[in-house]
This record gives structure tokens, sequence and C-alpha cells, in this order.
């Protein structure tokens, strides 16, 4: 297939990155290449690090269609020309590595991935801290073995990436998908990781614009009991109530389902804030600080609801990287979409 | 050549028009202008780190706030500094970061100068409504000089950032989250060689000289001794940026009326002792010229830093180093011999205090091979800072002073003298005395050898004017530009005499590794620690940048430039005071030093102690 086949179907498919960002595929691929001019070399990340709790969907990818997930990978090599690409690094959490090396190793050695298999290096992602580690900036700094931090952006991994060189990293769905857009066999489908309190937890691939009640009647999931959901992942997703769902699942398309009646409401907010907390990386003001105060703050019986938001508020507007600006998502939306309540600020 | 069009671009700044150029940053451009952004973790020779975000504005069609730090001026921009959004944002910022800082400010010597503290009042805060969640950190003292005191870092990096700047890497960020902490590397090839680089780039004084200025206003207070000041070059064209003053302005007068008010007895101006030391160090150079079996290239050694440098990093180094003391242990060493005998005072009753650009020389003056008669020559070392807290807290009216009181001894120094502050300093105040010393050498050879064929001398002198323009010629030239100025390596060929000396000056550490497998084809090399030299040094006004640094610099060659004496060895109360020195029996002890190979400093650690 040429550059401008493959481009040209990734551009109609309308295809976004899956690993929670939805930046336009061939955007990024188009940056890289056009970088690529002007550099001798450059590198392909994978990234399977899925650190986000309640978002399982790479796992089920990479054991159901490890194949395609690599035929992705191959054709963004020869998009980008091969000979160009120094290297390609397999990004995985720990367990993804444990489960699935061999196998990877296994379908390497077949005759279609020979151009890339010789440039494939696995790299396991770190376990602490493990949020900022999925980050695209971060990774790039830990490839290097430099502090685990996100960089500052622009520049764009894609102009000036790993070692300061043009950098395509995708996550594990997107690849999939690229795979399938090759061959005219993508549908706009995507996967959805269904948990919490649900009948039939589990992986699904529906339309990605079918609304979010519908995922979950198909699913059998749906539930007459009162409940709310958080869509997008278990930290960072954002809240809906059960009269919200007619609209389709964004960023990772996760869908934790939370019963209403048995979910201890400062339990929630506590298990939200502590995970930012531990999860900080501690590069910048407030983050490192402001999640370490809201969950100072939650420990205690009573606190002052005014500042709470005011450093919540800060985080959204002031926070380096998309780590601490995402603890405002699910704090807001529970705040309005499930309490009711009014935010004093 | 056409000279390259600087790109204008429009932006609208709190509803006004402004104009700025391409590739510049909103920060940029806002204090370009004159805006009050508050900042901590940036400045303008480290890289943007934007972590300490509080130099947030509003950008119109940007979703959320912007640090004014990391993000470009476009065409067209339309950007707010202080709308309520911003100040919001701000204001949690600053307490966030105050929360983890604050302890010390009531007694910090530091707190006249702390932009942390400036904004904590300028932003109205709250401040007791976190608690202290530093309060248990460890303060990593390093040696005498510097110290990092975790319970008041903001993590800002910048000191791990100088110390890398400096090619020694000595600091790590270790660790995340809220346990991030600034500590020293466990590397056992890498040491602290007391440059104080993070101390002049911390913005809240964590990392910070260790604290002398308390002790010494207690000496100056309970006044059991006779307490002497000696100020080095570098200070006085940097003191003043503390007080309002311009970059690079001469306040030495002033100097000199602040430390009689502080209550010193007596003041001492170190350019005198760097005179001693260009004519130790000059003659060594003449020495070794004539000595076929000498190490060269011969290399200065009045910076501390950079002493401890060779001693640890390249000890091969040690017999290139000069044997020449520095100048406020030279000038330390005037005080309590030549000058305690004509004053007839005990020299075990004078304490020497000098007031240094510098955070290594308190380490220096704690070294047992600068003692004499088992005692230190420089009894504290205060730093620019710690002197400008001193005058502040003392509540003296450092801008109403304008008479210069006790200018009675030491002031002669040249402007030889003057310019050692400056990188490339030292070795030009050699160079303009070097002639001189050949000539005499010279001189004398010839005078003992016709002694000894019993020649008679009485063709000379026939003609005195003759003699005097030779003698002009013989003294060599005054100015030696090509040793000036901001580069981190330069270098020069000068002849000197007959002979031609190839010379290299390197400020900044980092610089000298490139420079040390070519040494060999040097003749004379002056290292500073310090980008810029002294000027720059650890114990300098904060902020300390290039630009500033430049400025300090014409401060420094103006002052010699107006010196009727510009050349060491003209200076006659200092050759008055040498010559002693050197009939003296303990000549070498008064005016030399030796250097040994050292071994990593050995970090100590305290749980927060208050110096008192």
């Amino acid at each position: 297939m040429t550059k401008t086949e493959i481009i040209k179907r990734i551009e109609n498919a309308g295809l976004a990155g899956r690993g929670g960002a939805s930046f336009p595929v061939s955007w990024k691929w188009k940056s890289v290449a056009e970088s690529l001019k002007s550099e001798k070399e450059g590198y392909i990340i994978l990234n399977a690090a899925e650190g986000e709790p309640g978002v399982k969907k790479d796992q089920y990818i990479l054991d159901n269609y490890l194949n395609e997930v690599l035929n992705g990978i191959l054709l963004a090599d020869s998009y980008l020309t091969s000979n160009k690409i120094k290297k390609i690094f397999l990004y995985l959490n720990k367990d993804y590595l444990k489960q699935f090396k061999k196998r990877i190793n296994k379908e390497l050695e077949k005759k279609a991935f020979k151009s890339i298999k010789d440039k494939i290096e696995y790299f396991v992602k770190p376990s602490y801290p493990g949020y900022i580690s999925g980050e695209e900036s971060a990774i790039l700094n830990i490839i290097e073995g430099k502090k685990i931090r996100p960089r500052l952006k622009p520049p764009y991994p894609s102009c000036k990436g790993l070692y300061s060189k043009p950098t395509l990293m995708q996550n594990v769905e997107t690849f999939y998908d690229i795979s399938l857009v090759s061959r005219n066999e993508y549908n706009g489908q995507r996967f959805y990781y269904i948990n919490g309190n649900v009948k039939k937890p589990g992986v699904y691939r529906f339309f990605s614009d079918l609304p979010i009640e519908e995922v979950l009647k198909r699913s059998g999931n749906y539930t007459d009991e009162s409940f709310f959901v958080q869509v997008g992942g278990q930290a960072s997703g954002e809240v809906l109530n059960s009269d919200q769902l007619f609209v389709p699942a964004e960023s990772t398309a996760s869908i934790m389902v939370y019963n209403k009646k048995r979910t201890d409401e400062k339990k929630l907010i506590k298990f939200w804030l502590r995970f930012y907390q531990k999860e900080s990386c501690g590069n910048c003001s407030i983050c490192r600080e402001g999640t370490y105060r809201l969950y100072e703050m939650i420990k205690k019986d009573e606190y002052d609801k005014k500042l709470f938001f005011e450093i919540v508020s800060s985080l959204k507007e002031t926070s380096f990287c998309a780590l601490g600006a995402s603890l405002p998502v699910p704090i807001y939306s529970y705040f309005k979409n499930v309490l009711k309540e009014k935010i004093v600020e | 050549m056409k000279p390259k069009q600087v790109k204008k671009i429009k932006v609208i700044v709190d509803g006004r028009l402004y104009y700025g150029v391409e590739n510049e940053t909103i920060f940029q451009l806002l204090k370009r202008k004159g805006f009050d952004i508050p900042a901590l973790c940036h400045h303008p020779d480290l890289k943007v780190k934007a972590n300490c975000r509080i130099c947030v504005v509003e950008v119109s069609g940007c979703e959320t706030l912007k640090t004014s730090c990391s993000t470009k001026i476009e065409s067209g921009m339309e950007i707010y500094t202080s709308s309520d959004r911003v100040i919001k944002a701000r204001k949690i910022n600053i307490e966030l970061l105050y929360a983890s800082h604050v302890e010390k400010c009531v007694n910090c010597s530091y707190r006249f100068e702390c932009d942390l503290l400036k904004f904590a009042r300028q932003y109205r805060l709250k401040i007791n409504r976190f608690s202290d969640r530093k309060k248990n950190r460890k303060t990593y003292k390093f040696g005498k000089a510097v110290e990092i005191d975790d319970t008041q870092c903001i993590d800002c990096n910048n000191c791990v950032e100088a110390c890398q700047l400096q090619g020694i890497s000595f600091l790590k960020s270790d660790n995340y989250g809220i346990n991030t902490e600034i500590k020293p590397v466990s590397d056992k090839d890498k040491t602290c060689v007391y440059c104080g680089q993070c101390a002049l780039h911390c913005p809240v004084a964590a990392a910070q000289e260790q604290d002398s200025a308390i002790l010494v206003d207690k000496m100056l207070k309970d006044k059991k001794k006779i307490v002497v000041a000696q100020i080095a070059p570098a200070v006085r064209v940097a003191l003043g940026e503390n007080f309002g003053f311009k970059y690079g302005v001469n306040v030495e007068d002033r100097i000199y009326t602040a430390l009689k008010k502080l209550g010193f007895d007596y003041v001492f101006d170190v350019n005198f002792g760097a005179d001693i030391t260009t004519m130790v160090e000059a003659e060594e150079l003449v020495e070794r010229l004539s000595d076929k079996k000498a190490v060269w290239p011969m290399m200065t050694s009045c910076c501390p830093a950079w002493v401890n440098f060779v001693e640890f990093y390249h000890p091969e180094l040690i017999n290139n180093l000069t044997t020449a003391r520095s100048p406020h242990i030279h000038n330390a060493a005037a005080i309590k011999t030549y000058f305690a005998k004509k004053k007839e005072i005990n020299p075990k009753d004078i304490v020497v205090v000098s007031i240094m650009p510098c955070t290594a020389k308190k380490q220096e003056k704690e070294r047992e091979e600068l003692k004499y008669k088992g005692r230190k020559l420089v009894d504290e070392v205060l730093t620019t800072r710690e002197f400008s807290y001193l005058i502040k807290d003392n509540k003296i009216d450092f801008n109403n002073l304008s008479k210069s009181e006790g200018r009675e001894y030491f002031n002669s120094g040249s402007g030889a003298g003057a310019i050692y502050g400056a990188s490339g300093g030292v070795m030009e105040s050699a160079l303009r005395s070097v002639p001189y010393i050949l000539n005499k050498k010279e001189k004398e050879e010839k005078e003992q050898e016709e002694k000894e064929k019993g020649k008679n001398s009485k063709k000379k002198n026939k003609n005195g004017n003759i003699v005097k323009a030779e003698n002009a010629k013989l003294e060599g030239s005054l100015e030696f530009k090509s040793v000036r100025g901001m580069k981190g390596i330069k270098e020069a060929e000068v002849k000197i005499g007959k002979k031609k000396l190839k010379l290299a000056i390197v400020s900044g550490l980092k610089n000298i590794e490139s420079l040390i497998p070519k040494l060999s084809k040097y003749h004379y090399v002056e290292v500073m620690a310090c980008p810029g030299g002294c000027i720059g040094g650890g114990g300098q006004p904060i902020p300390t940048t290039d630009e500033i640094v430049e400025k300090r610099m014409k401060g420094l060659y103006g002052i010699d430039k107006k010196r009727e004496k510009r050349r060491a060895h003209l200076n006659k109360e200092m050759m008055e005071c040498y010559q002693s020195l050197k009939n003296s029996e303990n000549k070498d002890k008064l005016l030399h030093t030796k250097y040994k190979k050292s071994k990593r400093i050995v970090v100590k650690t305290t749980k927060d102690i208050p110096p008192f």
C-alpha cells in the first residue's frame, strides 16, 4: 500500500487516537513524516502502559488481536519510511510484558514482520509513579533514562520526541484500528471496558457514537437500581448520572458503574484524591501540593469546602500536565451530576 | 550585509496594544514592558521549567490559564495579566508553595529580598490554612560553605540545574510527589566544590550560604575584640543592586561608611591584598620562565572553588597551581602582621571578617595550610548577600550614606587589584606587572654580573629622559582586552619582553574539561569557577544573570580606568608592606600555600537546627 493510500484511508475513516486524548491520527502521522524530512532518524512507540484504574481494553486487544496491532505498527513503519525508523519501542506495563512477551516474539517471527522484527525493543513501564508513566512525554523521559516527569509542550513528540527525534507514539487500540483501516474493515467501532456494579463486566465492541445507555443495555449491563457511571477511567473519568447517558462514551471509553445507594460519598472522593496524591510526580507546584492538601482535607471530618474547590479549580487552570488537570473532572462532575451540589468557590 | 529584520508581533495585554518580537515568551514581553508578574522557578540563564505555576496569565481562546514563561506570543493574542481568574489561581498556588516553605521567615537572612515572602504580602495570603508539611525534612551541609535546607525547598530544581551547568552535578531531585526532595548524589566520584551557584539560583534561600551574619552581628555588638572588615573587589559593583542602584554601580564609598556604622573598627580593601597576590603570582611566572624544569601552564589559584575542583577531580594539576595565596588571605596576613605591628595591637585580638562575593571562601578560611601560627588569618566570611542583610537588619539607610568614612589603611589598591573580580582580571593584573619584574630581575642579574666582572657602569644614566622612555616601554601594555569579557573560554597570546606567552582564561567550571586535554600548549591559565568570575560568584545578590554579570564587569573596568595607579607594583603602600612580608622569616607562611589531593566532602545532615 502506498503512503498516500494509507493516509487517505486513515483520514477518511476519521481515526482518532484511542489513548484518551482522541487526537486525529492522520495529523500525527503527517506531522511525524514532515519532521522526518529534515531528520535522519525517528522512533515509533507502542503505548501499552494502560495505567488508569478501571481501563483494561488494551490488555484485551493484545490478547485477542496481537497480529493486528503489530500490523498497525508495520504500516506506520513503512509510512514513515522504514529505514529512517531507528527503533520501535513496545512500552508495556509489567503485567502485560509477562503475559504477552512470548506471544509477541512468536508473532514477530512471521515473515510479514521481517522488516520491523530487529528494531523492536521492549520497555517496561515503571510501577511508581505509575500513572504519569503512561503520559507520552513522560514516557520519552523514562526511555531516555531521565527522571519521570512530563515535558513541556511544544515541542511535541511528533517533532522532537525520543532523543529529540520525531517520534510516533500510539495507543494499542489505535494501531489495531489502523490495521483495520488498511483493509477497509474499520467501521467506526471501538472497545468498551465495562466494570463495577454490573452483571457482565468485560470488554465489548460497539459503534463509537453509541450512547452510553445503549452500550450498557446491549452489553446486558443496564440495571434498574439507581446508579451513576464514570466514563473514561476510574481516576480521570467524568461522572454522569443515569439521566445523562444519551451521549457517547469519550476518552478511553471505559464505563465504571456505581450503585448509588451503596456508594459511600466520602470514600469515593477519598479514593480519587488518594490516587492523585500518590500518583503526582511532584514536578509542578499545584499538583504536588494541591493533591496532597486535598487528600489531607478530605481525611478530616470537616473541611473548608471553599478552600477545597479553590485548589480543585487551580488544578484545572494551572496544572503542568493532563494528570493534575484531570483531577477536577471526576470531582466537579460528581458534585454536580450526582450530589447535585452547587460549587462555591 | 543587511541587518536581520526583527518581526514585530502585535499582542493585546490588558486591553492595550503592545509589540513583541518573534519567539518571545509572554513572560519576556511582560517583563520588558514593566508588568509585575510573579515568578519563582524562572531564571533567564536556566531552562524554562514552568513548575512553580505562578506566572500564569489568561489568554483569550485558551481553555485554561497559561504559564507566561513557557508560552510564546502569537500575533493577535489577547492576554490578561490580572483578571480575577488569574489572581485567584496565582493566590492559591503561592499559598501552597508558601505552606511548604514557611517557618524561618521571621529571622531568615534572606527575608529582605525573598520573592516568595514578597508575593505572600502582595497577594495578601492567608498563611495559616495549611500545616508546614516539610518541617521534618533534613538540611544538608556542605563544608562550612553552603547548605540545602529541604524544609524550605519549593522543588523548583534551579539548584540542580545550576550545579549541572557548572559541570559538577552534585545535586539531584530524588523521589516523587510530596516526597520529592533535593539531595546530594551518592556517586563517589562527585563532590561539591562550594561554588554556591545552587544558592545563587535558589529563589527562596533553601540553598543558601551557611549563615555567619548573625554571628558577626553579635561579635560587633558585644565588642570584646577588634573586629575589622575587608571587602573584595566584586562586592562593590553588586551590593547596590539590593538597594535599588543600577547594575554595576560602584557603591564603595557607602560600603565603607556602612561598615563603620555597623561597628567595624577598621575597614580594609581587598584590592590591596589583590596587589600583593599579583606580585607573588607575577614573580612566580617570571621564575617559572627562567626555570627549565618548570611545570606549564601556570594556573591561577585565587578561586577556592577551582582549587577544590583541582584537588578532587584533577590532582595531577596541583603543581600547575601558583603557590600564591588568595587576595583576602594575603590581605588578612598583612592586617594581622604588618598592620598589627604598626598599630601595636596583639594580632590575637583582631577578628578579620571578609566580605566576599563567594561561598567557597567560607570553607577556604578553614584550610590548615592557610593558618598562621596555628590561627586562622580570616576569621569569618560574609557573602555580599549577608552583608546586605546586616545593613538592612541594622536599619542603616544605605541610600543616604554618602561620605566615605574609615578609609585609613590599605586603601591604595591599584586598578589591577580592582579587576580581580572579573574573569581575566587576575591574569591581566599579573601581565601588567610581569615586565617590571622581568626587567628588575634582568637588571639585578646584569648588575650582579658586572659586579663580578669588576666593571663599573658609569655609562648608564647619562640621559635620564631616555631611560624614562625606555622604562615606559619596558612596562609593557596596560590593557589586555583579549582576556576580558563573558566568554567561558578565552584565548590570547601576548608578548612579554622577548617571550610570547600563550594564555587561556576560563570562567564557569564546566568549561575547564574541554581545555584540560590541550593544556600543554599554554603558559598561563586563569580559572574562575563562577561564570564571569567573582562578580558572578555564589555569594552575590539574587538575581545574578549573565546580563547582570556583564554590567558588574563594566563597573570594575570603570574603577580600573579611573585609578591613577593601574599596576600593582606602582602601589607604594602595598610594595612597602609586601617587602616587609617578604623579608619576614615566615615569608612562605604569609605569601604562599600548598595543595593536596582531596576526598569527597562529607555531607552533614542536620534536622533543621537554627544557627543560634
